[in-house]
């Protein structure tokens, strides 16, 4: 029972730590909140579906979903925060800019799809589940754990061995000194809304997936959660993220088996709490709490 | 001209609460706190008077006393764990605070769960919404007035600065808080008291939102900005009812265009030209 727990948890977890991932490198980066983060999340899953619908092959909907998802970042960047950037905004403007481009991609996307829930015409939710020594994994929850994992194990490469990932690493430690050093500042803003969005759109696509369930608001609950999460870990830490997805989710599934579904998003909003009021910057955050 | 206000006095009533609302977040905004609680000290006081009104008959002027109490007790409550908390951190908390307190109401038997409370009188008309109102506005002009609104602004300004010049500016803090708990208060009961049954979701992040929204589009460190922000988004979807279809891309692009073009906000604008 309490493995079986665990496994669930992994799953979701993994799923959160994703989504968590690209909220964090955007908040690393530029010391932003972007609060469309959850739009890209919903258009991505609504791209896959479309392209499914139309007869695309799964594996090539995916990628389509992401790619869409990392333009749309690119887009949202270019309006609502590169030009913030130049006047110095602080953080608050960004906030809302974030909440008006979220406005906006939401109502398009329900003028489009309207308000009615989708579900994917593919069947991955009929193959059978598998059983090892008394633990269920569905199909579907084995693609969502091992997608998420190879999609963060291939950020941690480009952000460790390329010529982009120290670009942002520089930017993200000290963004004068980067610029001083010749790196190309808003190239290097543009891919990493780029990266972030398509993480953000393919959590989308698997969480549709995983509920077989696409909508306009799917992604209202995450939004917050993903605060949670990057909070837990530590603003702006990737590997906090990552860690604070997977114990967010395990929590998650633990309490909903022991205590109640009830309680469940109570317990998430009530750590993120606790972290920030005992320990604001985290599990691996490494920067003191600044006055941003 | 009488009947259209008539006809539209559902609409002018919902203009007076989202102001208070907004009035409510520009305190804190004006000491630099982005707290964003307001929706659920907005909704303690709702349930409070809600409560109070069906439960115990009680009539209008008490249960705005005893909501808005709860909802500044709450407030002074949340003001101290989150004491040292600055900017995206303090909105973070705030709003996970607000998260917790939407899900208690939705788990509580007294609350009515999910479903919410109904019956509740209706007895917020458009002269006490508006009598609130001017309450509040002419408490907070006589505010502007004192050295605390002086101490409000430096500790906005600059926190260590201010706290150089002997300002109390952990106090500023606190009763800022405390006060936009209160206002936030007052807004929630006119709000249970005219729209005969509130349910958790009314007091959610969305509605926190809604709230910031008005307050940054109007000028996010005035008084005056809180109030014409209200007003631009509460009127806004009626006037440009003609769009219909389009009514949320151009809402969301109104903001940005405020948010990019107009730095100061719509009430900043107005004041520049005065300048000029």
């Amino acid at each position: 029972m309490l493995v079986q727990q665990l496994v669930n948890g992994l799953v979701v977890g993994s799923v959160y730590a994703l989504f968590a991932v690209g909220y964090t490198l955007v908040f690393g980066v530029l010391d932003i909140l972007n609060l469309a983060h959850a739009a890209i999340f919903m258009v991505a899953a609504f791209t896959t579906y479309a392209l499914v619908s139309v007869g695309v092959p799964l594996w090539l909907a995916f990628i389509g979903g992401c790619a869409l998802a990392g333009v749309v970042g690119i887009a949202l960047d270019r309006v609502a925060f590169a030009p913030l950037r130049k006047r110095n905004a602080g953080t608050l403007i960004p906030l809302i800019s974030s909440i008006g481009v979220s406005i906006i991609i939401g109502a398009i996307a329900r003028g489009i799809w309207g308000i009615d829930e989708k579900h994917f015409p593919v069947a991955l939710g009929d193959a059978p589940p598998i059983h090892l020594g008394g633990i269920t994994v569905t199909a579907v929850e084995l693609v969502t754990f091992g997608a998420a994992i190879a999609l963060m194990l291939g950020l941690s490469y480009v952000l460790r061995a390329t010529a982009l990932g120290r670009n942002i690493r520089a930017v993200a430690e000290d963004r004068i000194a980067a610029v001083l050093l010749g790196v190309d500042l808003e190239k290097t803003i543009v891919m990493t809304f780029f990266i972030a969005s398509a993480l953000g759109g393919a959590a989308g696509i698997l969480t549709g997936l995983q509920y077989n369930s696409v909508t306009v608001d799917m992604g209202a609950g995450i939004e917050l959660k993903g605060l949670a999460v990057i909070i837990l870990g530590g603003m702006g830490s990737i590997t906090g993220a990552v860690v604070g997805g997977f114990i967010l989710g395990a929590v998650e599934t633990l309490s909903v088996a022991y205590i109640s579904s009830n309680w469940r998003d109570a317990i998430a909003f009530g750590v993120m709490f606790l972290i920030l009021v005992v320990r604001p910057r985290g599990l691996f955050g490494k920067r003191a709490l600044r006055a941003a | 001209m009488i009947s259209f206000f008539t006809s539209h006095s559902k609409l002018f009533d919902q203009l007076a609460i989202n102001a208070l609302l907004a009035l409510s977040l520009s305190v804190c905004l004006q000491a630099g706190q982005l707290a964003l609680a307001q929706a659920a000290f907005m909704g303690i006081a709702a349930y409070i008077s809600a409560i109070l009104a069906t439960q115990a008959g009680l009539p209008l002027v008490p249960c705005i006393v005893l909501g808005a109490l709860g909802s500044t007790l709450a407030a002074m409550l949340l003001a101290l764990p989150v004491r040292g908390l600055r900017g995206v951190f303090l909105a973070i908390a705030t709003i996970g605070f607000g998260e917790i307190l939407r899900i208690v109401a939705n788990n509580l038997h007294i609350t009515g769960g999910g479903e919410g409370l109904s019956q509740i009188p209706a007895d917020a008309n458009t002269f006490a919404i508006y009598g609130a109102l001017i309450v509040v506005g002419l408490g907070l002009f006589g505010l502007s007035k004192t050295k605390f609104a002086l101490a409000i602004a430096l500790t906005r300004e600059d926190e260590t600065a201010a706290r150089g010049v002997g300002v109390d500016t952990a106090g500023v803090r606190f009763w800022t808080l405390a006060l936009g708990g209160t206002i936030a208060g007052i807004a929630g009961v006119l709000y249970a008291h005219s729209n005969f049954f509130i349910t958790p979701a009314d007091f959610g992040f969305g509605r926190m939102e809604q709230i910031l929204v008005a307050c940054v589009i109007g000028g996010s460190t005035s008084a005056v900005g809180a109030v014409v922000g209200s007003i631009v988004l509460t009127l806004l979807p009626e006037t440009i009812r003609f769009l219909a279809d389009y009514r949320e891309v151009t809402n969301g692009a109104i903001l940005l265009a405020v948010v990019l073009f107009a730095p100061q906000g719509i009430a900043g604008l107005w004041q520049r030209e005065r300048r000029k």
